[in-house]
């Protein structure tokens, strides 16, 4: 799924500054399961934003709301009648959602309170944790099903490089293991070793983002 | 096809090849560079000119090396992936052989976090492997990666480098390997300072007849104290410095551990030469430049073959 | 929720749960300290004070010591004063007219 993480409040209360009278926009998809977007959220950012302006002597009027996503056209509907009693949305969904509400509100003013981190999983309660960089070409069959774009610090094809440290972390941050020894040790276990053997050519990035940016069309789908 | 490195001479000629490398200036002043050269004339048969190593900026290595070769030296120009996309590593192949330059050695580059620069996008669209194919292609089948033929193909002799020290231990052959299959014609390793495990590496190697296809030149790097010992054992990954030699510059006084680095650097090319495949040794005295002749002349090395390259 | 206390004019905030390693629900008086530490790290981020929030421990059976942490905190809040919110709020009403729309 998509993780994010709320903006700093300092952050948020600066961009808000100029307006006294806004809508939070949470979204009950990704942001939701990785704790920064949904309606708890935005219960909880509400309060902070109203108890920080108050204490400035300035308050915040804020319409709460959480959508149940933000990247459908159909789910942004019902926000329409109310939104030009407001002065600005300020939406907690990740980057895609911000950008749709600010696409079908034209006359809008939309701001973003959550920074779009990466695609990735709950390794455990409350860590999160890169799994995939959306490259459009996946390999995950030649490499024991660990990804070497997401999880090598330099996305090497052939690694490992020669800072892999003794305990089998990248020597970028302990934190991070190394893609490279997960992906041999993988190998290994499942036999397919001959796999890394082969080096694998020059990847066309292409079907990344370095293509602009990408579109599916399913004609079968269209109405 | 040979090239007209001087590298590929030594080597096909038999003779043990010593190479070694400067980091060129942090600014643009062309003299540092030279005076470098100058200390270095005459001990080794080539100089690699380092390509802003751990992301720390520095004058490019091309230009480093045409001053070099300027000079009448011999310089390796490395490449690293990291900054460079493969548009970018054409050209500058082609630009490095249009500058005379005859040897390339092809890495992926340490990662911008440990320099300048950690806010900077790194590129690595292709890796190292990649890139010893890149350089073999355009060089042997005189083409671009996009089919299109090349005016002048760039006769390099390529290299690349070696961590048998690096996690995980057993793979680093087979990883050497995959490099022998991708093209690369000589490889420089990491420092060299566990013998024992180099030794077991270089058996595996052999094992695979790796030494017969590839043209192996050991690292070494003199200690120049017992601090510097421990801060490279803790601080670098892959970085293996058995205790019983930190103990060694240890137990040193202090105003004599730099001798005592060079004494250990010493006895290392010594055994390291007995090792059967092992074709040379590449001398990394890390802004200590002036210590390479010392260390080629006290293990023997000197004087280098005279070996008249063609003009180019 | 903590935070909306505060917002309906409390100056401090004290969460009682009970004693670790003997709650009902397991973990969840963990939880609610780590919950309380965020809390604070709000109210001192929008000026409030982190201090105007505290997290106690107790068993059922603890009367007299209840006691004492309440007057503990009602004394720390006492000594912090209002809260910049309901002193804010104050002056608003004292001064309708400079009010603003």
């Amino acid at each position: 799924m998509i993780m994010g993480e709320q903006k700093p409040l300092e952050v948020i209360l600066g961009m808000l500054a100029p307006y006294d009278k806004i809508v939070l926009a949470g979204c009950h998809g990704c942001v939701t399961v990785c704790r920064a977007g949904g309606a708890k959220e935005v219960e909880i950012l509400a309060s902070s934003l109203r108890l920080a302006r108050e204490a400035e002597g300035r308050p915040l009027e804020i319409k709460e709301v959480t959508l149940e996503r933000q990247c459908d056209p159909e789910y942004l509907e019902p926000m329409r009648p109310y939104l030009e009693d407001y002065q600005a949305v300020l939406s907690i969904a990740c980057g895609a959602g911000i950008q749709f509400v600010a696409e079908k509100y034209t006359s809008t003013v939309v701001l973003p309170g959550l920074d779009t981190t990466f695609i990735g999983v709950t390794e455990k309660q409350g860590l999160w944790v890169e799994r995939c960089q959306a490259c459009g070409d996946c390999v995950l069959h030649l490499t024991g099903g660990i990804c070497p774009v997401a999880r090598c610090s330099k996305s090497l094809f052939n690694g490992p490089c020669g800072g892999t440290t003794t305990d089998g972390r990248c020597e970028v941050d302990k934190e991070i293991p190394c893609g490279w020894m997960m992906i041999i040790e993988r190998l290994r276990s499942l036999n397919q070793l001959e796999n890394y053997r082969k080096n694998l050519p020059m990847k066309s990035w292409k079907t990344s983002r370095d293509g602009g940016p990408r579109r599916i069309a399913r004609e079968d789908l269209m109405e | 096809m040979k090239t007209a490195s001087r590298l590929e001479r030594v080597f096909d000629e038999g003779h043990f090849a010593v190479t070694t490398e400067c980091g060129p200036p942090r600014g643009s002043d062309p003299e540092v560079i030279r005076k470098k050269g100058e200390l270095l004339r005459g001990s080794v048969d080539a100089i690699n000119v380092t390509d802003n190593q751990t992301s720390v900026v520095r004058m490019a290595s091309i230009a480093s090396c045409a001053i070099l070769k300027e000079m009448g030296l011999e310089p390796i120009v490395q490449m690293v992936t990291r900054d460079r996309n493969r548009i970018s590593l054409q050209s500058d192949i082609l630009g490095a052989a249009g500058l005379g330059l005859n040897a390339i050695l092809c890495l992926s580059g340490d990662h911008q976090t440990f320099g300048d620069d950690p806010d900077a996008k790194n590129v690595f669209d292709i890796d190292s492997i990649q890139l010893i194919e890149l350089v073999k292609m355009m060089r042997d089948e005189g083409k671009f990666p996009s089919g299109k033929e090349i005016q002048g193909p760039p006769n390099l002799f390529i290299g690349a480098a070696c961590n048998p020290f690096a996690e995980p231990f057993e793979i680093r052959p087979i990883r050497l390997a995959k490099k022998v299959d991708a093209g690369v014609q000589f490889i420089q390793t990491q420092c060299i300072y566990n013998l024992d495990r180099f030794e077991k590496f270089m058996d595996e190697v052999r094992k695979l007849g790796l030494h017969e296809q590839v043209k192996i030149l050991a690292g070494v790097t003199p200690l120049k104290s017992a601090g510097m010992a421990k801060f490279m054992k803790k601080n670098v990954a892959g970085m293996d410095i058995p205790d019983d030699v930190i103990q060694r510059m240890a137990d040193t006084p202090k105003e004599e551990q730099a001798a005592k680095g060079i004494e250990i650097c010493v006895e290392s090319i010594e055994r390291l030469r007995k090792v059967e495949g092992v074709a040379g040794a590449h001398i990394m005295a890390i802004e200590w430049e002036k210590m390479v002749p010392v260390i080629a002349e006290k293990a023997g090395l000197l004087p280098r073959p005279d070996i008249s390259v063609p003009s180019d | 929720m903590i935070l909306k206390a505060f917002e309906k004019g409390a100056d401090g905030v004290m969460v009682v749960g009970c004693l670790e390693g003997d709650c009902h629900y397991l973990s969840g008086n963990l939880r609610a300290r780590a919950r309380v530490g965020r809390v604070a790290d709000v109210l001192d981020t929008i000026g409030m004070g982190g201090e105007r929030v505290a997290m106690y421990n107790l068993s059922a059976g603890e009367g007299n010591k209840f006691a004492l942490f309440a007057t503990e905190m009602v004394d720390k809040i006492r000594s912090l004063g209002p809260s910049p919110v309901n002193v804010a709020r104050k002056s608003r009403k004292q001064a309708p007219a400079q009010e603003e729309k």
